[in-house]
Order: structure tokens, then C-alpha cells, then sequence
């Protein structure tokens, strides 16, 4: 065979440096947003409703599917700790009734699942601490969660769209499609993700999970706070919310007559790690 | 070629041992799995039929709807209202998972892996 002079090979490889620019270009035009992973995309790709039957169309056709009229709804949900209402006893029942309701494991050492936690002034709010300041606010242990951001960080880099922002503001995680690459635990400034190094069912005392009605993760996968959305579902506040007496309020960021925006009016609060512009949604009041 | 019959031979032993879970049945494909069906129900989220062969269309379709939607609810087509779960819808009246679901599934020899996340209800014994 002949080899390929030097102008056929110029030739050769411009055009196909051309065709390769070009390809991308017609796809964004043809097809805007195909090509992107996890940003934009295809709205609604999930949107399968249920199927007819092959082999007997039409024979006890599908129904709907609908939302419970008794759910809370809220434009933008968010949420404001009180610190000057908790108390070492109203902490402790707070990350008890979370982990109870959501079965949440105990385990021991650097692999543990938190989903709300304490943590030190230092640790939740690292740009605010000083080094002569306010002992009391210092000394305080502060309940960190997921701050459900306006601006994600961790929905931008999930490749499978497993955790999304729903139309309400709250972060949530779609466990089915999760595949525990932890992209999302990498871009989360706050570490309120929790992987599943093992199966987590070995962690309950007695092996039983403690609430029937929720299920339990499995190896392999990212967790963390969602606002219980099951609960919001069925009508009923956080489960955190419920228990602290008080000391945390939920509502309605876009109402200004919902309790934290009222609460928001009158005391001075603090966010975590504000600079980063993730905008999140839980305010500390102090 | 004097290897002819050793090869014949062998193909022979070979197809004898390929085909002999099917002769050694004679056909018959095993007991065919008996479903415990709900004793207090009649109905359920859709036909008999619809159900055998779409539940896990059906299913899939839920989990979707109820993750990323919030549908948490089911009209079915004969107006009766549920709550979209599997582990507090469909197991309320399937309430053995070892005598309901298993038995189809071994039978068949496929794994969903529902119950790694879901908790199955205490199985009676």
C-alpha cells in the first residue's frame, strides 16, 4: 500500500478537526442540552406513567397518579434553630427522633450516617470564629444538617441526577439512581453526606430496623437529610421540628408571615459558610 | 482424517451433557409456583392480568412519581385511592413476602433488589 503524502494527510486530518468542531456545535443546536450530564438536560426524563398492559390494552387502564391533598406545600422551605431554646436534653431528643424515624445506623468510627449532628462554633461556622469572642455562643454545641441550598453544589456534580432540587427547594436524594461515585459528599462544603461503606442493617441493635414504615439504605449509596418530604407528604412538620419544642421553626421562606421569616425579622442570624454563595437554608438564630 | 469418529464421539458426549437438564426432565418444567394471595381482598391496584405481567412497570413507575414528582397518591381506574408505597401500600395486604413475591421470583430465577432499602413485614412462620 501507498503511503499517505504530506498534502493528503493535511487534508485528511483538517477535515476531520473540522467535522469533530462542528459535531458538537450541531448537537447543541439540534439538540440543545443533550450533551450535558448532570446540569440542564432533558426535563422530565423520569416522567413514566404507568404502562398499559401488553397483552390486554384496555383492560383495567391505569390510573393516576397525584398528589396527597393533605401535603404541606411551600414555595421555598427552610428552617431556623433558635439557640437560645435548646437545651442538652432537646438536642439529644432531636438527633434521636431523626435517626428513629429515617433508621439511621449507629456505627462506630469515621464510617457513621448523620443526618443531623453536633458540632462545635469552629467546625459549623469556620469564617466566623474569632479569636476573643462571645463564650457562651463559642461554647454552644451547634445541630448542623443539610442546608437544602438555593445554589446545590452537590446537584451540579451528580452524574445521575440521583440527588435534585424539587420544585420546593428541598435537596432530595432519589436512592434508586444513586451510585455511590460520592461526587455529591466531594462538592458539599457542610458534610452533611453520609456514605454507606456497608450494609447499614447490620448496625441496629438486634438487627431490627427501628421504624417499619421507612426503609433502610443499602451499601453502596449517599444519604442525608431531605426535610422529610415523607412526612411533609402526609401533613406533618419535620420530625426534628416536632420534638425540639420550639427551639427549631419551619416554614415557608417565600411567606413572610411564615414562622422563620417572622422569626428572621426580629433576631439577628447566621448562616453557614455564607461566602460560598451556596445560599443555604437553615439559619441559626443567636 | 482417521480422528473422525473420536470427534463424533465427542460432540455426541457433549450434547448429551448440554441437553441434559431438558431430557432429564422430560419436559416438565417443575412445580409451577403457587402466590398466596390476600384472604380479606379482592382487588387490587389493577387487574389480575394488568398485575402479573405490568407490576414492575407499574412499580418503577411509582418510585418515580413519588421521588421526584411527590405523587403520593394512586387513583386506580375503578376510583379507589392509594398511597403509593411498597413497603406501606402493597405489603398491608401482601403480607408474606416469602410466599407472595419469592415465589414467582426464585421460580423464574430473577433478583429484584427491593428489599436491600425496603423493609419487608416480619414473616409469619
Amino acid at each position: 500500500m501507498m503511503g499517505v503524502n504530506r498534502r493528503d494527510f493535511l487534508r485528511i486530518a483538517g477535515l476531520t478537526a473540522a467535522i469533530g468542531m462542528g459535531g458538537k456545535t450541531a448537537f447543541d443546536l439540534l439538540w440543545p442540552g443533550q450533551l450535558d450530564a448532570a446540569e440542564g438536560g432533558v426535563e422530565g426524563w423520569w416522567k413514566s406513567k404507568t404502562p398499559e398492559n401488553p397483552l390486554f390494552p384496555g383492560d383495567m387502564a391505569p390510573g393516576n397518579e397525584v398528589p396527597n391533598p393533605a401535603e404541606l406545600t411551600a414555595k421555598r422551605w427552610g428552617m431556623a434553630l433558635d439557640m437560645r431554646k435548646f437545651t442538652a436534653a432537646t438536642r439529644a431528643a432531636v438527633v434521636k427522633a431523626c435517626n428513629q424515624v429515617h433508621n439511621v445506623p449507629a456505627i462506630p468510627g469515621n464510617q457513621n450516617i448523620k443526618w443531623i449532628w453536633e458540632t462545635s462554633f469552629e467546625h459549623a461556622f469556620p469564617d466566623l470564629a474569632q479569636e476573643y469572642m462571645d463564650n457562651e455562643v463559642h461554647d454552644l454545641p451547634f445541630l448542623v444538617l443539610c442546608n437544602h441550598c438555593d445554589n446545590p453544589p452537590c446537584v451540579r456534580v451528580c452524574p445521575t441526577k440521583a440527588t435534585f432540587r424539587r420544585a420546593d427547594g428541598i435537596v432530595m436524594m432519589d436512592m434508586h439512581r444513586c451510585i455511590g461515585c460520592r461526587f455529591c459528599m466531594a462538592a458539599c462544603p457542610f458534610g452533611s453526606r453520609s456514605f454507606n461503606f456497608a450494609d447499614p442493617r447490620k448496625f441496629f441493635p438486634d438487627g431490627k430496623e427501628p421504624n417499619p414504615t421507612y426503609p433502610t439504605r443499602t451499601k453502596g449509596v449517599v444519604e442525608k437529610c431531605t426535610f422529610c418530604t415523607e412526612r411533609l407528604a402526609k401533613g406533618e412538620l419535620p420530625a426534628c421540628v416536632e420534638v425540639s419544642g420550639g427551639a427549631m421553626l419551619f416554614g415557608d421562606m417565600a411567606d413572610s408571615g411564615s414562622p422563620v421569616r417572622q422569626a428572621l425579622r426580629t433576631r439577628y442570624a447566621i448562616r453557614r459558610k455564607n461566602e460560598l454563595g451556596t445560599a443555604p437554608q437553615v439559619y441559626y438564630l443567636i | 482424517m482417521n480422528d473422525k469418529p473420536v470427534i463424533i464421539f465427542g460432540i455426541l458426549v457433549f450434547l448429551a451433557i448440554f441437553t441434559f437438564p431438558f431430557w432429564h426432565a422430560k419436559g416438565n418444567a417443575g412445580p409451577v409456583p403457587e402466590v398466596q394471595l390476600p384472604k380479606d381482598q379482592k382487588q387490587c391496584v389493577a387487574s389480575k392480568e394488568y398485575m402479573r405481567t405490568t407490576h414492575m412497570q407499574l412499580l418503577d413507575g411509582w418510585r418515580d412519581s413519588v421521588v421526584r414528582e411527590g405523587n403520593r397518591i394512586y387513583v386506580a381506574s375503578d376510583g379507589k385511592r392509594y398511597n403509593m408505597s411498597l413497603q406501606n401500600e402493597c405489603m398491608k395486604c401482601h403480607t408474606d413476602k416469602a410466599k407472595f413475591c419469592d415465589q414467582c421470583h426464585n421460580y423464574l430465577g430473577v433478583s429484584p433488589y427491593c428489599w436491600d432499602c425496603h423493609v419487608a413485614p416480619k414473616e409469619s412462620k
